[in-house]
């Protein structure tokens, strides 16, 4: 199959996901159990990364200023910009590009290989409506608030590294925050997650969902699922810089 | 009854089922027989449409499916029951949620009658006291037990069957067979069962389509076979020294 084939079978697929769900409890109870595999059990992964890489641009920028001539506090500037507008949203949904999207084809793909998927269709069930629609949801409501807590406990891992190290006070890291904040940061690093939410469930979907033969073959559409939802998220990300900060 | 027409169906260029003519019996059990890549497991799925044909046309009891309408298609879809080679069950759910599932889907039953039909096809597929387990926690019989509850919840005039007893033991495989054979006469149900299984086809054989490189070679019943003299099926059924002794007990005693 050709990289056009991929992308028209891809959208051919989202215009069957985005249908009416068939039986509206059915749908809210595989919505609420996405938003906790998806979701609620991301949750650790984020907030452990996001504390020590908050902690890590904090010292790296302290150790890279030794100027007497550049304020202590644009550490906390620096540590504040980086973690809204790139840590957070780019770096975290890469994380759950390998985490989420490595779970999402490997599931779909089972469900096929193992004809789950057939059995669903038989009953005359649109199975990608029931099994992908809330995934996309769930990604779309919940994976903002967890770039919301990335961010955070970036910020407050940041300060925790500069006060224990002594490279810095705490004061001084508070007043960087304070400096020169745009409310927009915040709207732009959302915008974003937005955009890579929707492209960790479609895409890994969309790889195991078509996946075709037995367990090798859903190993390798999991790989292949990661590498591509990375791909699109560096992408898109670049894409979205210069559509929204320029 | 089933009705097959001058059905083709390949994939990649490559013919698959190369204009096949048949018809399955209404209310009894049929069989759809042939070795490893003769086409039937692509037969199967064109005849319960997760394969479109390419040409020809499959009609149940005169309604062609090809040509139904979308709400047609919904319908029709719950008049069939469909038993996967790997009973095909979500290994998320329990039995009991398994079997409820389509009654969940398609009607709207209040949770206790639908726990009472649940229980009354668990009961008639003679699993009882397995409502809470998992799929993973039952033996090979056992899933395919639940997979045939499943698929007779919803009172299906059409049930499916994709080699139900394949890894299964010879004695649970004989249950098995036994027990789709009830539930057809039971149910009045039109059966298809693919297999390659030869105690299936002596058994339970009422009309055997024997497939052969994509196109149907033989058709007949469990009686004919042992009189058949088409080399494609005398091959491929008569390949064991003990099934060549059956065949020949068997003509001996009807001479």
């Amino acid at each position: 199959m050709t990289y056009l084939e991929h992308v028209g079978k891809y959208f051919v697929m989202l215009g069957r996901v985005f249908k009416k769900p068939q039986k509206p409890l059915i749908f809210y109870q595989a919505l609420l159990k996405e938003i906790e595999d998806l979701g609620i059990k991301s949750l650790g992964i984020i907030m452990f990364i996001s504390f020590f890489i908050g902690g890590v641009i904090s010292l790296q920028t302290a150790l890279n200023l030794d100027s007497p001539f550049i304020p202590d506090s644009l550490i906390g500037f620096a540590a504040k910009r980086s973690i809204i507008l790139e840590f957070a949203p780019t770096f975290c949904s890469i994380i759950l590009a390998g985490k989420v999207g490595s779970y999402i084809t490997s599931s779909l793909g089972t469900m096929r290989v193992t004809e789950q998927i057939d059995a669903l269709e038989v009953m005359g069930i649109n199975s990608l409506n029931l099994l992908v629609l809330p995934k996309i949801i769930a990604a779309l409501f919940f994976y903002p608030f967890l770039i919301l807590l990335a961010m955070c406990l970036g910020i407050f891992g940041g300060w925790v590294a500069g006060v224990l190290s002594g490279l810095f006070t705490g004061a001084d890291y508070i007043i960087g925050l304070q400096t020169d904040f745009d409310p927009f940061l915040i709207v732009y690093a959302l915008t974003k997650t937005l955009i890579f939410s929707f492209i960790i469930a479609t895409v890994p979907s969309y790889h195991g969902y078509y996946v075709k033969g037995g367990s090798i073959a859903v190993g390798r559409a999991s790989t292949q699922a990661v590498v591509w939802t990375t791909i699109l998220i560096v992408v898109a990300n670049y894409i979205l810089t210069q559509l929204l900060l320029t | 009854m089933i009705e097959v027409k001058d059905l083709h169906k390949g994939f990649n260029g490559v013919d698959v089922l190369k204009g096949i003519s048949t018809s399955f019996l209404a209310g009894k059990t049929n069989l759809i027989i042939g070795q490893s890549g003769s086409g039937k497991t692509v037969f199967l799925k064109s005849l319960i449409g997760l394969h479109v044909p390419e040409k020809g046309t499959i009609s149940f009891d005169g309604r062609i499916n090809t040509a139904f309408s979308e709400q047609e298609k919904m319908q029709w879809r719950q008049e069939i029951g469909m038993v996967f080679q790997g009973s095909a069950l979500f290994d998320s759910q329990t039995v009991e949620e398994n079997v409820m599932f389509p009654l969940k889907m398609f009607t709207k039953k209040k949770p206790s009658e639908m726990l009472d039909r649940v229980n009354t096809v668990l009961k008639r597929v003679n699993l009882e006291n397995s409502n809470k387990k998992l799929p993973a926690e039952l033996s090979g019989g056992m899933q395919k037990r639940v997979a045939i509850a499943r698929a007779i919840v919803m009172n299906p005039k059409y049930l499916f069957c994709d080699e139900p007893n394949s890894g299964l033991d010879p004695q649970t495989a004989i249950v098995i067979d036994n027990l789709i054979q009830e539930i057809t006469e039971e149910f009045k149900i039109t059966t298809v069962i693919n297999t390659h299984d030869m105690n299936s086809v002596i058994e339970i054989g009422e009309k055997i389509v024997f497939l052969n490189k994509g196109v149907k070679a033989w058709e007949g019943t469990n009686k004919d076979i042992f009189s058949t003299d088409n080399e494609a099926v005398v091959s491929f059924v008569y390949s064991s020294n003990l099934l060549k002794k059956v065949r020949d007990v068997y003509l001996n005693e009807t001479k």
